[in-house]
């Protein structure tokens, strides 16, 4: 296929796709009435409907979105990001910065260069530190997994909250003026600028796109099938309220708990859904959950043992410090709410 | 022609390495391939995202993992300039 093509791709698989979304539910349902004919209502019929229902729903999700956060990733390289958020003000610059970090391609192995490079375009510390916290936590595949099992609301509400963590923690660490804790090489590098990329084209960006499918849901699958797997077959094997004691909302240490618990763990967002779908099947409630999962997502010791190299000590522990309370007011503000 | 990959033992770093390598195989250019770990190195070339591709100490490209094909087209390209 030539190049000049790629662009009408899209518009060819896009019907295909809502076919398919359309047609999921009845497909599934005869293929288990009719062709199976298997005992409807049986625990077993019902988790093999499940399954086979939520498997390729959560997936076709999941590439469409991936698809199209890939494409308008292709309009957010790391330079503009950084030219955007030199010598922003605090909040404004925040906010900004977090909202950033959910478009611009990163990974938490680039942490450092990302750092040194908007410390060296002049971007306020407290604003580089919103950035840094959102990029990780919320991120497509997160928020796909959470809507298409838990439904939009969680979804919306993980989004809004990581938001919201990112924005008032950047702006704290900014507010306490830390910045002699920036280890001091980190401003005398000799930071070369102007590698700005050529413009993409069309055909370029959908590629783009098509290879973030290919890798993210590539590497994701196994994850996913795991989890529904979990929900599915969970249902009758333990007990309902099995850790309703440990991470329900009748106590009140189970946040902190859960968010210390999430620090040193560190998984990609797929990797945790199957653990999410367990504890809130058996009791577990939302905010403990969600200050759990943030904590593995957000806080991880990799990157925070990576930042070891631009950051003194002090400087660390009130990063991790400052987000670890922020995950935890939200889980306590969860269970308090539902 | 001098190839680096910019980018500390990341999973992106080492498929982007193994793809450089397959494309030079493939295409049969003799170039010098290298992998540069030291976080000072890799930002003095001025790229935050990693892993970044560098030809001839020029930056082509940085956070994006490209496929074989575009980076034959890439690598043939700077194979050109640097003979011609």
């Amino acid at each position: 296929m030539t190049q000049r093509k790629l662009i009408y791709l899209p518009l060819v698989l896009l019907p295909i796709w809502v076919a398919f979304y359309w047609f999921l539910q009845p497909g599934v349902d005869s293929l288990v009435d009719r062709v199976l004919v298997l005992p409807a209502g049986s625990t077993w019929t019902e988790a093999l409907r499940f399954f086979l229902f939520e498997t390729p729903k959560v997936l076709l999700l999941l590439i469409l979105v991936v698809f199209g956060v890939g494409v308008v990733r292709t309009y957010f390289a790391p330079e503009r990001t950084r030219m955007i958020l030199g010598h922003r003000s605090l909040l404004a610059g925040n906010t900004l910065a977090s909202m950033l970090g959910i478009v611009t391609p990163f990974c938490s192995c680039s942490a450092v260069p990302f750092f040194i490079g908007f410390v060296e375009a002049g971007v306020p510390l407290g604003v580089t530190f919103s950035f840094l916290i959102a990029a990780p936590m919320i991120n497509e595949v997160a928020v796909v997994l959470l809507f298409g099992l838990f439904g939009w609301k969680t979804a919306l509400i993980y989004v809004v909250t990581g938001l919201t963590i990112a924005i008032v923690s950047g702006y704290i660490i900014g507010r306490l003026r830390l910045e002699r804790y920036v280890q001091p090489w980190v401003y005398e590098v000799n930071y070369a600028t102007g590698t700005v990329e050529a413009p993409l084209s069309w055909s370029e960006r959908i590629q783009s796109g098509m290879s973030a499918v290919v890798e993210i849901v590539g590497k994701v699958w196994p994850y996913l099938l795991a989890g529904i797997a979990v929900g599915a077959g969970i249902h009758g094997w333990v007990p309902q309220d099995f850790m309703a004691g440990i991470m329900g909302k009748s106590s009140w240490w189970s946040v902190p708990l859960a968010v210390a618990m999430g620090i040193p763990l560190y998984s990609n967002a797929a990797g945790i859904i199957p653990i999410v779908q367990v504890l809130l099947e058996k009791g577990a409630s939302l905010g403990t959950v969600l200050a759990f999962m943030m904590a593995v997502i957000g806080l991880s010791l990799p990157e925070t043992i990576i930042l070891r190299k631009v950051l003194r000590l002090p400087l660390i522990f009130t990063f991790v410090g400052v987000v670890a309370v922020g995950i935890m007011i939200v889980g306590y503000v969860f269970n308090w709410l539902f | 022609m001098n190839i680096k990959i910019l980018g500390s033992s990341c999973a992106n770093c080492k498929t982007m390495y193994a793809r450089v390598e397959e494309a030079l195989r493939d295409l049969a250019i003799g170039a010098t391939l290298e992998k540069v770990e030291d976080i000072q190195r890799i930002i003095s070339y001025g790229i935050m995202a990693t892993p970044g591709l560098v030809i001839d100490e020029k930056v082509i490209s940085q956070g994006r993992v490209q496929t074989v094909s575009k980076l034959k087209e890439i690598l043939l390209e700077s194979n050109n300039a640097h003979s011609g």
